[in-house]
């Protein structure tokens, strides 16, 4: 039994800028994979909620004509996986949804739940930012749209205004078109856990699979959000492929990020972590470029 | 002689449990019960000064709010042992239904009773309590010191309690010439049992009396203490437990039936029910002690003994529970696995302001394996010798008989285990093909081997009681004391009734549940009792059965009770083995015959003063990615001698589930604590890292079954014997994998990044 104050479920995606309006103090639920627990746990005991679950045209994911893939933000993690589309530009992000929780969570789970709470350690979140996803919100006042990294504000808080809810993720041609990429969630246990630090990287290579024309890296829990790390992305840049380059841009990766220490795990041994991670990283999407590593 | 004993046949409870069909406490609790909840302190060591129970009892729904100041004070003991009618050897009475005087972080303050669970969580909340706070203390050793914050009046240093074996000159021994000393010092953590079922119970008054229905492995234990708690009669007190999903341990202490009780009659009877949430669970139940050990070895460089010290410091937590029992047994197995000459050996139970350390699968075994077994794989790497051959010439002989317990090695148990377990995983081949690696991913093979008991004689009471009564169609009930917790103990009662009565399995239905009005008295599921145990009364009454059976049948065939047997549900002639009449034309007959109607049924209480070693060992083999620190588990294997199978399906299911407690305990179990405060950090199923399937590599069983001398059917203790050598033997794994020997468990990539940086291998 929850301690709900009430639950309105919208019935469009209108109707839900509107209720949220109405009632300002109210959490948004989609999959409630961390709502209720956090009503359980008495935080937001006594919450009034707005159900966007029921809007299913904020779930799948499609390619636009201009070669934007568009995944709804209602969309599961266990649908995200299983998507064509997915699987065969950015497999990389479905890999990364595939080791949030267990079977369960991944079916009701979204990714818009996954990125609006604005949670470092969450799965899809490193991926998303190596890959300049962009955010598209809804309210009252039309759409906007956000590239993730300026989404994310601080731990917890996410450019989410009154009355606009997270409509779809959007990642571009130009942004996935010949990268391959690879996510390391380092995590306790090998299910039902959360990152102790995630790491995604990918690149482009020259044709001759000789040449790094571009490399980005994006961690989980190495910061109070996701987060980029330009001087690793810098330091492959232009470089060719090889052990020296791979070891240059994981060192060069510990100057843009700052991991703290608590009773999860101390600062030390993340840093250890998000070097060793990003080598790894970086050489398995080297590896599936086609890249001799 | 039968059909039954030593087949794997479908528990009598697998379809009702695998449908749903199956009932626990919370199935039969009905839905307009009332709901209580329970304030927990929140400071770990302090007094209540004040509490304000205003707003809470504002709120819609609240019934009753009942502190800590309105509850009877009738000191209690919890433990789910059996009542000991000499004073001295009565488990410690240091537990108050609610205590203004809080000792954890955790312990009990109020509760509240309400028409619904959201009103019982708003009015807990809604609570103020205003503490007066002392000092904690979180660590044994440093509990033991003067000026160290004092739990309990009565016990000085907080020490509960210390006892010691000495055996031989200790001090003398190790003068001898040319002895290499080898010195350690082992620590096991504070964890928590994790059955799927949290404790849950309900109250409800009938006819003057309170009738308690939980989830409990100790029903008859449980009625007492409530008894106690109350300051009732304990005739006054009826105590019910369904089926329930697990217990480990946790559930054989009196947890809330108490307390659940007691709210009961403050509410004028109505049914109350209590429902621990999981967080409660870790830290306001029981747990499992953390065990701090200190070992010196003085060996020959001939590879024998000249003499061995111990020392244990057991973390009790905030009360006494089961007290000193579980060091003390386990550091009872500690002169018995290698015996030696010379021998000092020191325990001691200390309280802390952790919460309350209990009874848990392999009661002390656990921590004093992981210490011992650890040990002696560092004695035989400064001997320079292969650890196995160091085992097999010091472990306990064919033949040593213990003093205490009367137990003795009556077979080469623990080679032939370990003979098994290296076939399994082909030990000598890795050992020495992994000994050659050195790149950053690395592969070990580790063991242990184990020592346990059986039962609780002589140190407590050992008694079982059983009760059959015969149906119209020749099939039987089967009722005992003892209890259904989810190990199978039913379905082997029932294959050792079938067998010594004659009669198909299928034809024994056994009354799972106990109710203390009408279960014959038993003590409970604990110590790997049950299938020992049981067994003699099983046999027992079934014989008496059996007897009261031929005399009817010699009424019916005119044959001699004793030239009649039953086989297969049949009376038949012993001389030529014809069929005169089956049980079922028998039972007929004696209930609705006109000239000679009899109910037939038996009954008998046997005292057991026999016990039984079980032994057996663990083969595990890792991969070590020393540059991300952590421990992938390839293969493991257990092998237990626990006398003959009963049902060699479950017993496999039983061993499977130790095993998956002993990987947790070894690798990343472990229930953290705020150093400042005392504050659970991690009492959740996220942050407590039980280990998963994901986490399993597919668990290797093997048995050697030597049949046990002192047993009814044969056979010995297995409930907690699994649990015992996994975590030594991937501690040991992980030795030879990387030559970095963990001093505790659990072996977490956290302790490994220390590890590895000090040994320079990151």
């Amino acid at each position: 039994m929850y301690d709900i104050k009430a639950l309105y479920e919208a019935k469009s995606v209108a109707h839900a800028s509107e209720l949220l309006l109405q009632h300002p103090e109210a959490k948004i639920i989609a999959g409630g994979s961390d709502v209720l627990i956090q009503m359980r746990e008495g935080k937001l005991a006594g919450a009034t909620l707005v159900s966007i679950y029921g809007l299913d045209e904020l779930r799948g994911i499609t390619m636009e004509e201009d070669g934007t893939i568009r995944i709804g933000s209602l969309t599961s993690f266990s649908h995200i996986t299983k998507n064509p589309i997915i699987q065969q530009h950015v497999n990389v992000l479905g890999e990364a949804v595939d080791m949030v929780g267990g079977p369960q969570i991944r079916n009701i789970g979204t990714i818009g739940g996954n990125t609006c709470n604005g949670v470092t350690s969450a799965d899809s979140g490193s991926t998303l930012v190596a890959y300049d996803a962009i955010v598209e919100l809804t309210g009252a006042e039309g759409k906007r749209l956000v590239p993730i990294r300026e989404f994310y504000i601080k731990a917890g808080k996410v450019d989410l205004r009154p009355g606009e809810i997270e409509t779809a993720i959007l990642i571009k041609k130009e942004s996935y078109e010949g990268y391959k990429g690879h996510y390391i969630k380092y995590a306790m246990r090998n299910a039902m856990d959360i990152a102790t630090c995630g790491c995604s990287a990918n690149v482009k290579l020259s044709e001759d699979k000789k040449t790094i024309l571009d490399a980005r890296l994006a961690y989980g829990v190495a910061g109070p959000v996701p987060m980029r790390a330009p001087s690793a992305e810098a330091a492959a840049k232009g470089k060719p492929v090889s052990e020296e380059t791979v070891n240059a841009f994981a060192k060069a990766a510990l100057a843009d990020i700052n991991p703290r220490t608590s009773w999860r795990a101390t600062k030390e041994f993340r840093l250890h972590l998000a070097e060793e991670l990003a080598r790894r990283a970086l050489k398995e999407a080297i590896r599936q470029s086609g890249g001799d590593m | 002689m039968g059909e039954t004993v030593g087949k794997s046949v479908k528990r009598v409870d697998a379809f009702d449990k695998v449908t749903g069909r199956a009932r626990y406490t919370d199935d039969i609790c009905d839905k307009n019960a009332l709901v209580a909840r329970i304030l927990h302190s929140t400071v770990a060591n302090g007094t209540v000064k004040h509490i304000d129970v205003s707003e809470a009892e504002k709120i819609e729904g609240v019934v009753k709010i009942v502190t800590c100041f309105d509850v009877p004070q009738h000191k209690f003991p919890t433990a789910g042992h059996p009542w000991s009618t000499d004073v001295h050897h009565q488990d410690v009475a240091d537990r108050l239904l609610l205590t203004s005087r809080v000792r954890f972080y955790g312990d009990d303050v109020a509760a509240v009773v309400a028409e619904n669970e959201v009103a019982a969580a708003q009015a807990v909340r809604a609570i103020k309590v205003e503490y007066e706070e002392y000092p904690i203390v979180l660590d044994a050793v440093e509990a033991m010191k003067d000026g160290a914050p004092q739990l309990h009046k009565e016990y000085p240093n907080n020490i509960l309690n210390h006892t010691s074996i000495y055996k031989g000159d200790y001090r003398e021994a190790i003068k001898e010439e040319g002895l290499i000393k080898v010195e350690g010092w082992y620590d096991t953590p504070t964890v928590q049992h994790c059955h799927i079922e949290n404790h849950i119970c309900f109250a409800e008054m009938e006819a003057g009396r309170i009738v308690v229905t939980s989830s409990t492995q100790i029903p008859h234990i449980v009625r007492r203490v409530v008894g106690q708690a109350l300051g009732i009669p304990w005739g006054k007190v009826r105590v019910i437990k369904p089926y329930i999903g697990g217990g480990f341990g946790n559930k054989q202490d009196a947890l809330y039936e108490p307390l659940c009780a007691y709210l009961c009659t403050q509410v004028g009877g109505r049914r109350v029910k209590l429902d621990v949430s999981r967080e409660e669970t870790f830290v306001s139940n029981r747990v499992r002690h953390a065990i701090r050990t200190h070992i010196i070895s003085w060996v020959r460089p001939d590879g024998t003994f000249a003499a061995r010290k111990m020392e244990c410091f057991s973390n009790q937590g905030a009360y006494a529970s089961h007290g000193h029992g579980v060091a003390a047994k386990g550091m009872g197995a500690f002169p018995q696995l290698y015996p030696c000459d010379h021998v000092e050996c020191d325990a001691y139970s200390v309280f802390t302001n952790k919460p309350v350390a209990g009874a848990m699968r392999g009661y002390g075994i656990p921590q004093a394996m992981f210490a011992g077994e650890a040990h002696i794989e560092d004695v035989a790497k400064a001997l320079n010798m292969d650890s196995l051959a160091f085992r097999r010439k010091n472990m306990m002989p064919v033949g040593y008989v213990d003093g205490f317990s009367k137990n003795e090695n009556y077979f080469d148990s623990l080679n032939q285990c370990i003979d098994k377990g290296m076939a399994y995983i082909d030990y000598e081949r890795k050992l020495e093909e992994y000994a050659k690696d050195t790149g950053p991913v690395r592969r070990g093979v580790g063991m242990a081997i184990f020592w346990y008991n059986t039962a609780v004689w002589p140190i407590s009471l050992e008694s079982s009681s059983c009760r059959m009564v015969l149906n119209q169609d020749g099939s039987i009930q089967l009722q005992m004391g003892e209890t259904e917790i989810g190990q199978g103990a039913d379905t082997a009662f029932a294959q050792m009734a079938a067998e010594t009565l004659g009669i198909r399995v299928e034809d024994v239905h056994v009354v799972s549940s106990q109710d203390t009005d009408v279960t014959p008295f038993g003590l409970g599921a604990y110590a790997s009792r049950q299938t020992y145990v049981g067994g003699f009364a099983i046999k027992q009454t079934a014989l008496i059965m059996k007897e009261r059976i031929l005399k009817y049948a010699y009424e019916m065939a005119r044959m001699a009770p004793y030239e009649m047997d039953i086989v297969d549900g049949k009376i038949i002639r012993r001389n030529d083995g014809r069929v005169l009449l089956t049980l079922a034309e028998l039972a007929e007959e004696a209930f609705y015959s006109l000239t000679h109607s009899e109910h037939i049924t038996a009954e008998s209480t046997y005292q057991i003063k026999t016990n039984a070693y079980s032994f057996g060992c663990s083969f595990a083999e890792v991969e070590v990615d020393i540059p991300l620190c952590k421990v992938k588990l390839l293969n493991i294997v257990n092998v237990h001698d626990c006398g003959r199978l009963i049902n060699p399906a479950l017993a496999e299911a039983q061993v499977h589930g130790g095993m998956s407690m002993a990987i947790g305990y070894g690798l990343s179990e472990q229930l953290l604590f705020d150093e400042k405060t005392g504050k659970p950090l991690n009492n959740n199923l996220l942050d407590y890292k039980l280990s998963t399937m994901m986490d399993h590599p597919d668990l290797g069983v093997g048995f050697v079954e030597n049949y046990e001398p002192t047993s009814a059917y044969g056979t010995k203790a297995l409930g907690e014997p699994p649990a015992c050598p996994g975590a030594p033997a991937i501690r040991n794994a992980i030795l030879n994998a990387t030559g970095v020997g963990i001093d505790r468990a659990p072996i977490t990539p956290h302790v490994l990044f220390e590890a590895f940086k000090e040994a320079g291998l990151i």
